[in-house]
Parts: structure tokens; C-alpha cells; sequence
């Protein structure tokens, strides 16, 4: 049988994942205790990045997903063109 | 000509090019990387500053400019070769070294050229030598796409000649310095320009032709194209706000395609345009850390894209796969690649200490600091997309996410040499930039480890990576498909034909009714010439002599009465 790998384990993925959410959590928090000097007024919002980042992912996938509607093609689409 | 003891960078590389035609075997491998080494203690000898001329009919050419800015190009382009030949050293395809070897040469020139005609010449020699390395995939695909992008880059050169030509004619130099967005000759050369840089909707041969290139094609294809187009911008059009938005967009729009492209050489295709959009911008702000900034990410993006572009041409070689719908679970027997695939997604995300950051974060601080807001915000945007699809996506579709079944090898030792060496270079580079720093045209005062600008990025980073963890666990990702998506080549390669095939479907009965009446009307013409001339015409009849005795009389009578009149 094959050996087991790494991520082929749920717990191990399982870890990661919440060693991640940890992080997360403390970089969003870092904020209350953190003074950035800043040049754009936003920039002082409490989370601003951390809330930027998670938005603007979502909002991209979504529109992204969206696109698919109207963009998407089969794999063979321009093949007869040739 | 005037020199001193250098040789013209590119002519070192046309000379590598022929040795390398005419070798074979080990020996051909030896000349191949000796080409960029040679090149490099070539530069060496080539003073800051130093300019050759030659005179040419009426125009004085220079041929080779070497100041700050070209030098820095001409030095990534050399790092470039050298990686990129290292990486193609497996291949048993004399062709592709040669153009390689060619491509790069010509952007050498392109970058040095200090008159605008040079510039043309070597703009041209960029498409020509550029496009066999899409046609040595030898696919039929890959045999229409580099058709498709030989005729946009020649193009492409073809409205640059034209916006020189009328340069010249208006000011009578043809030196290649400023030139500003000012009537109809700069128009010209920016558009050439822009179809090189990819500026939006003149983007498209780019995700086109890249992704269909051969493996060790795309690394040089993107090395330099662009690059050379970025370097033309920041001569003649530093500070041209326009540049600003077109940059912007250019950041923004490729990485939504990028998010539902199944290829992963198209994804990375799309966030070439993304990264040159970071670089655009700041040659439109103008300033001395935005310029600094976009050659910085010149530098870092060449590298770091190179070894993601390695990365997933190692898994193309190995797998005869590249569609993230059939990849998957790669770590487990390349893990090597996959690490290094890593190392470039956190370089083009630009996380701390990785290359990116460097540089992208220049551009970034001159927006805010020359008040685009909006435009910071933009660019902000396209970050946290960046290291969606390219960071995140890449390498995750290809090395993790669902277990495909394929248990691939790591490829040959020489690929992940040059894999090795980009990565080292992108650590090197971000943790280390000051190097980097020294080269750049201005004095930089920029302090990339600050810890405002750290803490900001690696929470914009760290939530866009919250948010796929999140889109993928509910199910909200949209998966990857075996699928194409239109996109402005859509109006050349199906709108285009057809409406011209519908075009002529219209026109056929028409043209046929004209032809049906004309041949009608030249068959009657044809027959009454023919009762009057033909064998029974009046004209053929033979006349008795009485009768041609009357007719001259009768002519006669006329002439007498005429001439009494």
C-alpha cells in the first residue's frame, strides 16, 4: 500500500487549519494595541486590512463566479476554427 | 563606432546564438550557458553612461545607451537567460536555444537602443525570434496562437514605425528620450507600446499565446516582451497620467478571468498583465520612488514569475497535464517542486521577506503619497487578488487540493537548479533588497520593513487566504473546469470570421444577380455585333461595284452641297 502522506490525514489538515485561524485571529486584534502611521484616512479604521483582504477575496470569487455565465466556453470551443 | 572594451550586450548573444545553431550535444550545453556568463562579465567592462554612435545616411543611431535605467534591465535580462537556460538544458530541440538565445539578444537591443529606429528594429526582432518558441510545442493549437501573435507583435511595430516616421518628420531626432502624449506621432508609439505592454483589450495575445508556448518558452516569453514595453513606457511616457488608470485597470480586470481559468499557464499568463499593471502605474505617477518602484518590480517580477512558470512547466513535463481540473495531490511525489512553487506565489504575493514585497510596495506608498486614493484602493484590490489565484490557486490546484492519482516524478536535476536559483534569488532579494536598491535610477528612501507596511500586508494577505479557506469549506469556490473563457480575442477569432462569412453568405445572391445580368447584356452585345459583322453581317456581305459607284457618287453630291453652303 501506498505510504500515507501529510495532508491525507484529516487531524493534520484539521491542525493546520486551526494554527491558521489563530493567526488571523492575532493579526486582526493586533490593531486595538498597534499605532500605523498612516496617509490615507481608512487606513485607521479598526481591521481595515484584515476586512479589505477577506472583502475583496469574496467579492472577487463571486463576480468571478458570476463571469463564468456569460464567459464560459466548452474546452474545444475555438478548436474548429483553425 | 565608438567603444571601449565592451561589446554590444546583444551582439555577444547573437554570436551565442550561432555557436549554439551549429554545436550539438554536450558542447552545445557548454555554449548555452556561457552565453549569459560571457554577457554578464561583458557588462562588467561597460562603463555607466557609455554611448556609441554611428551614423547612418542623414540620422545619427545610437545603437547602445547604457545609463542606469537600461543597465538595470540589461542586468535581469541576463539573470533571466542564465535561469532560463539552465532550466532548458534537457531540451533536444537546437531551435528553441537558438530563437531563445535571439529573443533575449533582441531585448538586450531594444533596452539599449538609444534612437528610436534601433528601437524599431529590435521591437520587431522581439516578435520574429520570440515566436518559435510557440511554435516548437508543434501543436496545431500552439501553430495558430503563435500566428495570431506574430501578426498583433509585428503589428505592433508597424504602428510604432509609423508614430516614428511622423516623430522624425516633426522634429527631426530620432533619439529616443521623452516624448509625452502629445499629437498624433506619440499617440502612435504609445499605442505600439501598449500593444507590447498589454494594456487592456490589447491584452489578449498574451493569455493566448503564453500558456500554448513550450515549457521552457514561456519562462523567456515572459521574461521579456512586456518588460521591454514597461522599459519604452518609463523613457518616454514617465509621469503621462493616463498611464495611471490603464495600469490600474491593468492590475484589476485579469484577475477575475484568472480566478475561473482552468490553465494554470493561463492563470499566470493573466497575472503577468496583473504585475506589468503594478509597474504602468508607476511609470504614470512619475515620481522618483514610483519609477523606482516599477523597475524594482521589474526586476523581482521577472525572477519570481519565471519560477512559477518553471513550477508549473515542470508539472506540464511530468505529467502532460497543466488544467488545474486534472491535477492535484502533486505534493506527494514532487515535493520539491512544489516548494519551490511556493516560494514564487509568496514572492508575487509579496509577502514579507519574499520579493514582491520590495518593490510592490513602492509603487504602492507613491500612489497614496501623490493622493490617488482610489487608485491605491485599486491596487489594493489586486494584491489581495494576486495572492488569490496565483498564490493561492497555483500552487494549490496543482500540488494539493483533491489527489488526481498521478504520481508524477520531480523533473530532470537541471530544472530544479534553475528552480533553486529563482528561489534563492526572490529570498535573497526580500530579505536583503538593498542590492537591489542600489541599482534602481533614483536614491531610494523607501523602508520596506517598517513595520506599518508589514502588519498591513500580512493582514490583507492572511484574510484573502481566510476567504478561500472559507469559499472552499462552504463550497462557494466555484470548482476548476475543463472549460474556455471568451475574452477580447473572442472578436478576432470567432466574431470577426464569422461576420465576415456571414458576410459574404449575404452578399453571394447579390453578386450573382449582378454577374447574371452583365453576362446577359454581353452576350446580347456579342450577338449583334455579330449580325452585323459576322459571316452573314451586312458588313461581311460583299458589295457589287455599281452600287459602290453610287455611294461615291452620293458622297460627292454631299461634300458639293456642304461646301456651298
Amino acid at each position: 500500500m501506498e505510504k500515507k502522506h501529510i495532508f491525507d490525514k484529516p487531524e493534520n489538515v484539521k491542525r493546520l487549519l486551526w494554527i491558521f485561524y489563530a493567526i488571523c485571529a492575532g493579526l486582526f486584534l493586533i490593531d486595538a494595541v498597534f499605532h500605523r502611521h498612516v496617509i490615507h484616512a481608512w487606513e485607521n479604521l479598526f481591521g481595515f486590512y484584515s476586512v479589505f483582504g477577506f472583502v475583496a477575496c469574496v467579492v472577487l470569487v463571486l463576480v468571478a463566479k458570476e463571469m463564468r455565465k456569460v464567459l464560459m466556453r466548452k474546452d474545444n470551443y475555438y478548436d474548429d476554427d483553425r | 563606432m565608438m567603444m571601449t572594451a565592451s561589446l554590444h550586450p546583444a551582439l555577444i548573444f547573437f554570436l551565442g546564438a550561432l555557436a549554439v545553431a551549429l554545436l550539438r550535444g554536450r558542447a552545445q550545453s557548454v555554449a548555452l550557458l556561457l552565453v549569459p556568463v560571457a554577457g554578464a562579465l561583458n557588462l562588467l567592462g561597460l562603463a555607466e553612461g557609455e554611448v556609441a554612435r554611428v551614423t547612418l545616411f542623414d540620422y545619427t543611431l545610437t545603437p547602445l545607451r547604457a545609463d542606469r535605467l537600461a543597465l538595470l534591465f540589461t542586468y535581469v535580462f541576463h539573470l533571466a537567460t542564465f535561469i532560463g537556460v539552465i532550466f532548458a538544458l534537457n531540451v533536444r530541440d537546437t531551435g528553441q536555444h537558438v530563437a531563445a538565445l535571439l529573443y533575449a539578444g533582441s531585448a538586450l537591443g531594444a533596452v539599449l537602443a538609444g534612437d528610436l529606429i534601433t528601437l524599431f528594429v529590435f521591437w520587431e526582432l522581439l516578435a520574429v525570434t520570440s515566436v518559435f518558441l510557440i511554435w516548437a510545442r508543434r501543436t496545431p493549437r500552439a501553430i495558430a496562437a503563435g500566428f495570431r501573435y506574430l501578426i498583433i507583435q509585428v503589428g505592433s511595430g508597424l504602428v510604432l514605425l509609423a508614430g516614428v516616421l511622423v516623430h522624425v518628420q516633426q522634429t527631426g531626432s530620432v533619439a529616443f528620450e521623452f516624448i509625452g502624449l502629445d499629437g498624433l506621432a506619440s499617440w502612435l508609439i504609445f499605442l505600439a507600446f501598449g500593444i507590447k505592454c498589454a494594456f487592456p483589450f490589447l491584452h489578449n495575445w498574451l493569455t493566448d499565446a503564453y500558456p500554448e508556448a513550450t515549457p521552457s518558452g514561456t519562462v523567456f516569453l515572459s521574461a521579456f516582451t512586456t518588460k521591454v514595453a514597461v522599459y519604452a513606457l518609463a523613457r518616454a511616457f514617465p509621469g503621462t497620467e493616463l498611464l495611471v488608470y490603464i495600469g490600474a485597470a491593468m492590475t484589476a480586470f485579469p484577475i477575475f478571468f484568472a480566478v475561473i481559468e482552468n490553465d494554470l499557464r493561463r492563470v499566470l499568463s493573466y497575472s503577468i498583465i496583473n504585475q506589468v499593471g503594478f509597474m504602468v502605474t508607476g511609470v504614470g505617477i512619475g515620481t522618483e520612488m514610483a519609477l523606482n518602484g516599477s523597475t524594482a518590480h521589474v526586476f523581482a517580477h521577472i525572477i519570481y514569475k519565471a519560477l512559477l512558470l518553471m513550477s508549473t512547466g515542470s508539472v506540464l513535463l511530468m505529467t502532460g497535464r497543466i488544467n488545474g481540473s486534472d491535477l492535484g495531490g502533486l505534493y506527494k511525489t514532487m515535493p520539491v517542486t512544489a516548494g519551490l512553487c511556493i516560494v514564487g506565489a509568496a514572492s508575487i504575493s509579496a509577502f514579507p521577506l519574499f520579493s514582491g514585497f520590495v518593490s510592490k510596495s513602492m509603487v504602492m506608498a507613491a500612489a497614496l503619497e501623490e493622493g490617488y486614493g482610489w487608485i491605491w484602493l485599486v491596487l489594493l484590490f489586486a494584491s489581495a487578488g494576486v495572492f488569490h489565484h496565483a498564490g493561492i490557486k497555483v500552487p494549490f490546484f496543482a500540488f494539493f487540493a483533491h489527489d488526481s492519482g498521478i504520481r508524477a516524478k520531480e523533473p530532470p536535476l537541471n530544472m530544479l537548479v534553475a528552480m533553486g536559483l529563482a528561489a534563492f534569488l526572490c529570498v535573497f532579494i526580500g530579505s536583503y533588497p538593498w542590492l537591489l536598491y542600489d541599482l534602481l535610477p533614483f536614491p531610494v528612501e523607501y523602508h520596506p520593513f517598517d513595520s506599518t507596511h508589514v502588519v498591513a500586508q500580512m493582514q490583507l494577505l492572511f484574510f484573502s487566504a481566510l476567504a478561500f479557506t472559507w469559499l472552499k469549506l462552504t463550497g462557494l469556490y466555484p470548482p476548476e473546469l475543463p472549460s474556455v473563457n471568451i475574452d477580447v480575442e473572442w472578436f478576432y477569432r470567432r466574431a470577426a470570421p464569422r461576420l465576415l462569412t456571414g458576410l459574404i453568405a449575404f452578399g453571394r445572391p447579390i453578386d450573382l444577380a449582378f454577374r447574371r445580368i452583365a453576362l446577359v447584356r454581353v452576350e446580347r452585345a456579342i450577338a449583334g455585333v455579330f449580325r452585323v459583322h459576322g459571316p452573314n453581317g451586312r458588313i461581311a456581305r460583299t458589295w457589287e461595284t455599281g452600287s459602290k459607284v453610287l455611294t461615291v457618287t452620293l458622297l460627292f453630291v454631299i461634300v458639293l452641297v456642304l461646301a456651298y453652303l
